[in-house]
């Protein structure tokens, strides 16, 4: 305990910290922003117009306080703010490092999107049964997942973004979805425990579950055993939830049940959570496991990568498609972790948020193309094209970029990771790759022919299709503009992602921020360091 | 002591992992509960045991006497079965519904998100 053999030390003063700066309450505001419209929402859900509308102010704030922490990390460095300010590793700290600000920052882009594209999915009596306050909760779990600098906060963030979800999931009750619903929730409350189970190693073991502090015990650590049984233990527990093989059979199970616009703000980020938490596990935490258990992940992810998307090529039902794809995209952003150079790293974060932004894009758009045929069923799709020239051109962009071809934001940390695989002479990661990239645009090439590029098999287009929604179109819209942007220009992209894998690979920089400049080992010293 | 508690987590371990393998439903859930119990077990434990005073620090005194109990365990756990228990609640009730709708209890006989005899896909025009 603090103080313990200096007893002159006034303990009120010594464990509490100064008041922080006016923007380092922007730490927080995503989470305060999210749950506080949230629980307005709850409170209004019988109006559900009003309650629509503060939906969208929460999200548009949301959005902007993630803006504003993602421009006050890049220009300060990492901000970290200590829950009643009380000194670290005592109290909880919420620690912003650029990779936690940047995976914000396309939560709060997804998350409104999402908000805007539901309107129209979401209907009356879902939105009475809680859509928005369950979303709203859901984006501030997620965002705050992505800031917290405490291993059992993270774990408290996984389930409230994972009760959240579930609420979600289960939205209208049809039969297909309390079946998925079923097996999304065991799963991945399993993967939840068993990383409970991990954080009680780890305080067992290091007594502290502040993730600067047990960065630096870890690298302090002379007996690798243990340390290495509960990064393993890690590993399972979040690849369990980043669906990699062979622990991915609920998300194919389960995306595809609820209501497109659910289905498109999970692909974006739930399953880019648990790759959020194996960066920091293995950057941050235990650095020193990473080459034991490097060639598990190398191979983990080439297979996911691979069966990921020849499981969508299996697939009949193009929703259940798109959940394959976003496995497969896991397993390529999982391939730089092993490799931890400076080019790898560059490419799973530039891909991270490539992978957010179009995945939930394709579930939006194939949910308005499903609407217009009637039936998300490859056997019955067809005669778009003539109708919709438009969403055929959108469609395709959407699938060179999930592919990974030229001139879209797929391309770019593709190359930097097949890159980083040859440099160390891994061919086979970077085959896979490649591999997964060519399955997977024929996947989605084949339900762009299907959809658009023939007549309708049932004939004429079905007759009760409401027009497409307008807002939920232009949302789509700009989530692929990002992506033609980041792929047209891609310079101010790879240079955050650059500066992201620099400081993934010098924790000390985390640390430092956490704990003061000198790494002092007392907490008397830290004291003056921090005052 | 610890020895014992060790036990006592192994076997709730193994019952709950036992029970999780199960086909069906309600065993899978109870074998949940059991698994959110046994890790608030291993938190207790990884905290180690003591039983000898509790964590106050006297009016005169800066920092408390030797050998307390720790107390931050207590608050993991705490905030663990309130989180596990929530979940437990959901899941009950996700898995009656599941049972009026579908039917069943039976895992391999719900399968209404992933039928077994799914068509193929198309494999031309």
């Amino acid at each position: 305990m603090a103080g313990e053999d200096k007893p002159k030390i006034d303990l009120a003063d010594a464990l509490v910290l100064p008041s922080p700066d006016l923007a380092d309450w922007l730490v927080v505001a995503p989470l305060c922003i999210g749950f506080a419209f949230g629980a307005l929402c709850l409170m209004l859900r019988k109006d559900v117009r009003l309650q629509t509308r503060l939906a969208m102010t929460g999200l548009v704030l949301f959005f902007a306080s993630t803006v504003g922490l993602f421009l006050n990390v890049l220009e300060n460095g990492t901000t970290v703010m200590a829950m009643g300010r009380w000194l670290p590793p005592f109290g909880i700290t919420f620690t912003v490092d650029l990779l936690g600000a940047n995976f914000a920052l396309a939560t709060g882009f997804v998350g409104l999107a999402v908000g805007i594209y539901s309107v129209a999915d979401a209907d009356k009596s879902e939105r009475r049964y809680g859509y928005y306050p369950f979303l709203l909760m859901m984006l501030g779990g997620v965002a705050s997942a992505f800031l917290t600098g405490d291993v059992f906060n993270l774990y408290v963030w996984f389930e409230v973004l994972l009760i959240s979800s579930f609420g979600l999931i289960i939205l209208g009750s049809r039969q297909a979805q309390l079946d998925g619903a079923l097996r999304y929730s065991f799963l991945n409350l399993v993967a939840t425990t068993l990383f409970l189970i991990a954080v009680a190693y780890t305080y067992g073991i290091f007594g502290t579950l502040n993730m600067a502090d047990i960065a630096r015990k870890s690298a302090d650590m002379s007996d690798v055993g243990p340390r290495a049984t509960i990064a393993a233990l890690f590993l399972f527990a979040f690849a369990m939830k980043a669906a990699a093989f062979p622990v991915n059979a609920w998300l194919p199970a389960s995306y595809h049940t609820p209501l497109i616009s659910v289905s498109a703000v999970f692909a974006g980020l739930l399953t880019k959570v648990g790759v959020y938490a194996l960066l920091r596990l293995f950057m941050t935490m235990f650095p020193g496991d990473l080459p034991d258990l490097s060639m598990i992940i190398a191979v983990v992810a080439a297979v996911t990568m691979v069966l990921g998307s020849m499981g969508a090529l299996a697939q009949t039902d193009m929703r259940r498609a798109l959940g394959f794809i976003v496995i497969s995209g896991i397993g390529i952003m999982l391939a730089g972790l092993p490799l931890a150079s400076q080019t790898s790293l560059t490419g799973t974060v530039f891909y991270a948020m490539h992978s957010m932004v179009i995945m939930t894009a394709l579930y939006m758009l194939v949910g308005i193309m499903g609407q217009q045929m009637g039936s998300f069923d490859l056997h019955r799709a067809g005669g778009l094209y003539v109708r919709f020239p438009l969403l055929a051109f959108a469609f395709f962009i959407l699938a060179l970029s999930a592919s990974g071809l030229p001139p879209l934001s797929g391309l770019w940390p593709k190359i930097y990771l097949v890159k980083a695989s040859i440099d160390v002479g891994i061919w086979w990661l970077a085959g896979a790759i490649l591999l997964s990239g060519l399955l997977t645009t024929i996947a989605l090439v084949r339900i762009f022919s299907f959809s658009f590029w023939r007549e309708s098999p049932d004939g004429a287009a079905p007759a009760d299709v409401r027009a497409i929604d307008r807002p939920g179109l232009y949302a789509t819209l700009v989530l692929i503009a990002a992506s033609i942007v980041a792929g047209l220009y891609p310079e101010p992209f790879i240079q955050v992602a650059d500066r992201v894998a620099f400081e993934l690979l010098h924790p000390v920089g985390y640390i430092e921020a956490v704990f003061g400049p000198t790494t002092a080992e007392a907490a008397g010293q830290t004291i003056e360091a921090n005052q | 002591m610890e020895v014992a508690m060790v036990a006592l987590t192994g076997l709730f371990f193994t019952v709950s992992f036992y029970l999780m393998l199960s086909r069906h439903v309600v065993r899978i859930i109870l074998g949940i509960a059991l698994l959110s119990n046994g890790v608030n077990l291993t938190i207790f434990t990884a905290g180690r045991l003591t039983r000898e005073v509790p964590p106050f620090i006297a009016p005169d005194a800066n920092f408390p006497v030797e050998g307390i109990a720790n107390p931050l365990p207590q608050a993991l756990v705490l905030t663990a079965i309130v989180i596990a228990f929530s979940f437990f609640a959901f899941l009950l009730v996700l898995v009656f519904r599941a049972y009026q709708e579908l039917g069943s209890d039976d895992s391999e006989k719900m399968r209404v998100a992933e039928p077994v005899d799914e068509p193929a896909p198309p494999m031309g025009y």
